[in-house]
């Protein structure tokens, strides 16, 4: 509770700020406003800023919400507050429609589909005969409590903002939780993410439908607010404003929509008195300076507002709570006892003409630490990339526990027990060394979305986060989990990764040249660590370049040369192997 | 039926000119570029006002921008300041707007040909394409796609309102490249519309062989391709990123004037028509020239048909068009994500 404590304070004083006396009435008017677009702004924050996906047609979704409020209300004569949910649900049902279609889209093509619909849009309200085309829906009955109508722009003040708080609150609930962190991991790319149990597209599409439910009840209590509604404040400028007002406030911030809101609706309101004196022409003279206004943020404070004031404040550590005595149940271990735990079977793939794996066989038991090595371009990435399922094989088969995958998604085989890390090392930066473990219990925790927005997620959360804590100090980091990941070293990076991998409890771990960029001291402890791993019954399958690491440590190593297995054997053998030193050194011809 | 397919080529040339000039920007810079409907309507608007014997504001806009990429200039080499580099900056930031200025303004008032008011208006508008860059988006062009699209759309606001103020809210017209017209039963052809088709081909041809046979094209695709890789091979990359606003923004002032004899143009219609465009280039997927070209045709047949036979619902269906072809795009998604490092 300590940690929403200035959320608190903040609604004390917005709640005081109406009694203020003298306070002008049309400052009450602006702070409507702000909260209204703060809700949508909050939206994108999870949408944009955290989630990585850019929108600028969120102000379509005001529009269901408030045209379904106006629709139902005025020809159907529904009490607003039954409207709200069904609000709500349009918003929400428009957004898994939309969603389904443009979520799945890489980069820059999701931006200019939420233009395009948004367009769309804006068009079909206005044209609609039942919306009442570009004149709107007039003579919306206004929000009442009991006898309390709220008409007054000083009433539904307490509606918006309301509304403003319990929805901050909500959100970051939701981004401290499982699912938050989900949301989190998909601005790295998505192949971490995959690895680790997360579904990229449905991840999304959550995010999508939260921001667009966000923006509908902005729509519904704006609905309520103007008793009228028409086409315009629903179009792609708005949504362009909106995105505007996040990017101000600081995108990647909760409280950064809400501050952006309040920025650059008062901005708006002094430019939009004084510009025309300054420069005597005619209308929209706010949207040349919002524009270069634009331009210049993104050039000189890419983060908003918020974060820069944030660093101004003192630090507070947000240290979470880990209970040792809680502990997550290990996953069901089957067929401990089979011969082989992973068995590649002449598994093959080409990328066009090129064969990157050719029919390479190999196995991997419990309780052994195999090595793949190879020169460059020996196909050992590639055949990683096979086993856990990011690139479908050409042919042959892969079996896991004597269990046939045949086309298995990543997430699939990391539910089989094997965890991976990764050559380029793939961490959310911005997020500490414990929530970057705790991402890879993902699978072992069940909270949902719904759970973690209502806090009803508490047990299994502390659970996860203990278990991350007690990886990273079997790893021992622990000096460092409550760093921001992007500040460790490279080497402690490769190991932080090594302790999400540990985290999904996996049999077989899965490490890509663990040990480089790493200094000797750091070599000795990992290998040390990979040691005590085997001691306690894990297998580790590694690809490394480092020779003395690798053979003072596999028990068998396996040699790929331009995607051919050209020997394999204990370590002695295979330094003494014929084959493998022509392949390193060149024919001794 | 034939006249919608004819008008709807028409329009879909333009498309097919504004999707090239969008896929070329987005090519080499990774900008979409979203203002490419203002250059499209200051193109027409300054035409039409020059046509009218007026100096347009967005001549003393050339200048201001100029002179805002010259101190860019000088901020950003302020420690390896050669004279031939300040002369060279001088020139083309300072001296170029400020000679187009004076040419206008001498011109103003008296008849001019038409020839010379197109030629003024696409120097104005390409010296503002190049500036814009510069300004804009050459000190954020090593950032992501988004921040990019995100200054486009800021650089969008700003433009249109400026056109607001020197173009007033009156829709205007301009006088037509050619008055002749004859008629193929049953199909009427006037000049203008047989200009939109030569330029529009003669554009894609050029296109084509600067990409394809020129070392500059080249270096302008290498640049798209790999930013690093094209600096260290000695491409200029700025300037690779200038040129390819300076041809959109005159690609962009071309089919303005192209189709400001046509009909009406307000400050804000070439954000429209630019969109447009875009459900090309979309389709197109920022990459294809021809498929881009054919895909705007296809929007402009549409476009027409649909005016004809369901005009309340024109916009709605051009832009649910992108729909299907989203989808398409979504589920052939490339299963493999590339490092972003």
């Amino acid at each position: 509770m300590r940690q929403r404590l200035p959320v608190v304070l903040f609604a004390v004083v917005m709640a005081i700020v109406p009694f203020v006396p003298g306070m002008p009435p049309f400052w009450i008017v602006l702070s409507d406003n702000i909260g209204l677009s703060a809700l949508v702004a909050m939206g994108l924050v999870m949408l944009t800023g955290v989630g990585g996906l850019t929108s600028f047609g969120q102000a379509a979704f005001c529009g269901f919400g408030a045209y379904t409020t106006a629709v139902l209300t005025t020809a159907y004569g529904l009490s607003p507050w039954l409207t709200l949910p069904l609000s709500l649900l349009v918003s929400g049902v428009f957004a898994v429609a939309l969603g389904l279609i443009t979520v799945r889209l890489s980069g820059h093509y999701l931006p200019l589909g939420t233009l395009a619909w948004g367009l769309g849009l804006f068009y079909l309200f206005s044209k609609l005969e039942f919306l009442g085309r570009n004149d709107g829906i007039s003579s919306i009955p206004p929000l009442a409590v009991g006898s309390l109508k709220m008409i007054g722009p000083g009433t539904i003040y307490f509606a918006i903002w309301t509304a403003v708080i319990l929805c901050a609150l909500l959100t970051m609930n939701l981004l401290d939780s499982r699912t938050g962190r989900a949301i989190r991991a998909l601005r790295r790319g998505h192949v971490a993410a995959e690895a680790f149990g997360i579904h990229p597209p449905r991840t999304k599409l959550l995010v999508f439908i939260y921001a667009a439910v966000l923006a509908g009840l902005s729509g519904w209590l704006y609905a309520h607010f103007q008793r009228a509604v028409n086409p315009t404040p629903f179009g792609v400028q708005t949504g362009i404003e909106y995105l505007f007002v996040a990017v101000v406030g600081g995108a990647g911030y909760v409280w950064g929509g809400v501050l952006g809101a309040a920025i650059v609706v008062v901005l708006k309101e002094i430019l939009q008195d004084y510009l025309p004196y300054l420069f005597h022409g005619e209308g929209q003279l706010e949207t040349i300076v919002f524009g270069m206004m634009l331009v210049l943020l993104l050039q000189l404070a890419p983060d908003g507002v918020w974060p820069w004031l944030i660093r101004r404040l003192p630090a507070r550590a947000d240290r979470k709570r880990t209970d040792p005595s809680l502990v997550l149940p290990p996953r069901e271990k089957t067929g401990a006892g089979s011969d082989a735990l992973l068995r590649v079977d002449h598994a093959r793939k080409q990328f066009g003409g090129v064969i990157a794996v050719n029919d390479v066989s190999f196995d991997v038991r419990a309780r052994e630490v195999v090595a793949l090595i190879g020169p460059n371009g020996a196909g050992k990435s590639t055949t990683f990339n096979l086993i856990t399922g990011v690139l479908p094989a050409s042919g042959g088969t892969i079996s896991i526990l004597g269990k046939v995958v045949q086309r298995a998604t990543p997430q699939a085989v990391t539910k089989l027990g094997i965890a991976r890390t990764f050559q380029h090392v793939k961490l959310v930066a911005e997020m500490t060394v414990l929530e970057n473990v705790a991402i890879g219990a993902h699978l072992r925790g069940s909270a949902g979305a719904l759970a973690s927005l209502l806090r009803l997620d508490r047990d299994d959360e502390a659970r996860l986060l203990t278990e991350a804590m007690r990886q990273i100090e079997r790893v021992g980091l622990s000096a460092q989990a409550y760093s921001l990941a992007g500040n460790l070293s490279l080497g402690q990076q490769r190991i932080v990764e090594i302790a999400r991998a540990l985290c999904a409890d996996p049999m077989l771990l899965l490490l890509d040249e663990p040990a480089a960029g790493l200094r000797h001291l750091e070599k000795q402890q990992l290998a040390h660590l990979l040691r005590e791993l085997r001691n306690s019954g894990m297998s580790v399958l590694l690809v490394e370049h480092d020779m003395g690491f690798v053979m003072g440590l596999a028990d068998r190593v396996v040699v790929l040369d331009f995607g051919t297995r050209i020997a394999e054997g204990t370590p002695q053998e295979i330094k003494s192997n014929p084959d493998v030193i022509r392949a390193y050194l060149g024919a001794a011809t | 039926m034939l006249f919608l397919l004819q008008d709807g080529i028409t329009n879909g040339a333009i498309y097919a000119l504004l999707g090239l000039a969008l896929v070329l920007v987005f090519a080499v810079t990774r900008v979409i570029l979203i203002p490419q409907g203002e250059f499209v309507t200051y193109g027409a608007l300054t035409y039409a006002t020059l046509a009218s014997g007026q100096v347009p504001g967005t001549a003393r806009l050339a200048v201001v921008m100029g002179i805002a990429a010259f101190g860019l200039d000088l901020v950003k080499r302020r420690r390896t300041l050669h004279v031939a580099l300040i002369g060279r900056s001088l020139a083309i930031n300072i001296l170029l707007p400020v000679a187009i200025l004076a040419l206008t303004s001498a011109l103003a008032g008296k008849q001019t040909p038409i020839a010379i008011d197109v030629l003024l208006s696409l120097l104005i508008v390409g010296a503002i394409g190049l500036y814009l860059y510069r300004i804009a988006f050459a000190p954020i062009a090593h950032t992501s796609v988004l921040v990019l699209l995100i200054a486009a759309v800021g650089c969008h606001l700003a433009l249109q309102g400026i056109g607001l103020v020197f173009f007033g809210a009156e829709g205007q017209r301009g006088p037509p490249l050619s008055n002749t017209s004859f008629t193929i039963d049953p199909l009427r052809f006037t000049g203008q519309s047989i200009a939109v088709y030569a330029v529009t081909l003669a554009l894609i041809a050029a296109l084509w062989l600067f990409f394809g046979f020129t070392l500059y094209g080249k270096a302008l695709r290498a640049t798209a391709v790999n930013r690093l890789g094209a600096r260290l091979v000695g491409i200029r990359t700025a300037m690779s990123g200038q040129v390819a606003f300076l041809l959109a923004a005159v690609i962009g002032a071309i089919s303005g004037i192209l189709i400001v004899p046509i009909t009406t143009l307000y400050y804000d219609t070439g954000f429209l028509i630019g969109l447009k465009g875009f459900v090309a280039a979309i389709i197109g997927g920022l990459i294809s020239y021809p498929l881009t070209a054919v895909a705007a045709l296809l929007v402009g047949t549409v476009e027409a048909f649909s005016s004809f036979y369901a005009s309340n619902f024109k916009e709605v269906i051009v832009f649910a068009l992108i729909i299907p072809v989203l989808l398409l795009r979504s589920l052939a998604a490339p299963a493999v994500e590339e490092d972003q490092d």
